[in-house]
């Protein structure tokens, strides 16, 4: 029998998607993206500094239609992470493990972070 | 029975020859980083230019410039630590994982450095921004 044949337990195609598993996969993405955002970061305090690359460049960025964007999808990520990483300080203290608290939980982080990113960008 | 000693269980080292630091650390900088960023986000909607004359001057404020400095650290901290788990979760195979191990590690002690010297430039030169 070669390999592919052989019969697998079952794995993340066999399950009904929980709410759960979306926002442990956003958590990472998030992250992830925010370890982006700390490259803009660096850069942005470097054109403060230095103007090596220069300020207006990084301004015009910033301001254009697509650094708009990028830099919202930034912001989500933040609150979305902050909020969820709260969730995950709370589980740390043993709390909110029932399966009905995770789901509930889950919609809190969601409209938690959407609310705060629009109160934001609006506000900002 | 275990074989470990009840010191080796107290220090928390597994065979990985270390314990929860990881775990911990994750936590801690997400502490201070919920206090950092919420600091960012309240202090910079403050301003209204955003020119950099502006921003120049804001940094260069002793107590942002602390704060720049402590979110420079932590930021790339608490990134090592996120990335890393990526990294060993996704990477296969000893040369690359390490390779993308050391790589993660070098890269974010290089940006947290770079932010660092531009934030005590702008704090320890002329900050009035006036002569930019």
């Amino acid at each position: 029998m070669s390999k592919d044949e052989r019969p697998l337990s079952p794995h993340l195609s066999i399950y009904r998607w929980p709410i759960t598993m979306t926002l442990s996969i956003l958590h990472r993405m998030t992250g992830f993206a925010l370890s982006i955002g700390l490259v803009a970061y660096v850069v942005w305090l470097e054109a403060i500094a230095w103007d090596v690359i220069p300020y207006a460049t990084f301004y015009a960025i910033s301001h254009s239609i697509l650094g708009q964007v990028v830099l919202l999808g930034w912001l989500f990520s933040f609150f979305f992470h902050l909020c969820n990483g709260v969730r995950h300080l709370v589980w740390d203290t043993g709390r909110l493990f029932e399966k009905h608290q995770t789901i509930t939980s889950s919609w809190i982080v969601i409209i938690s972070a959407v609310i705060l990113t629009g109160s934001y960008w609006l506000f900002f | 029975m275990s074989l470990r000693s009840p010191l080796s269980r107290v220090l928390g080292s597994g065979s990985a020859k270390e314990g929860t630091e990881h775990w911990w650390m994750q936590r801690v900088t997400a502490v201070a980083l919920l206090i950092i960023g919420l600091w960012f986000l309240v202090s910079i909607a403050g301003l209204s230019a955003y020119d950099r004359a502006e921003m120049y001057r804001w940094a260069g404020h002793p107590f942002n410039a602390v704060m720049l400095i402590l979110a420079s650290v932590t930021l790339a901290w608490h990134s090592i630590l996120g990335v890393q788990v990526v990294v060993e979760d996704y990477v296969h195979g000893p040369f690359l994982k390490v390779l993308a191990l050391l790589l993660n590690k070098f890269l974010h002690i290089f940006l947290a450095a770079a932010a660092v010297l531009a934030v005590l430039k702008i704090a320890l030169g002329d900050f009035s921004g006036d002569s930019l």
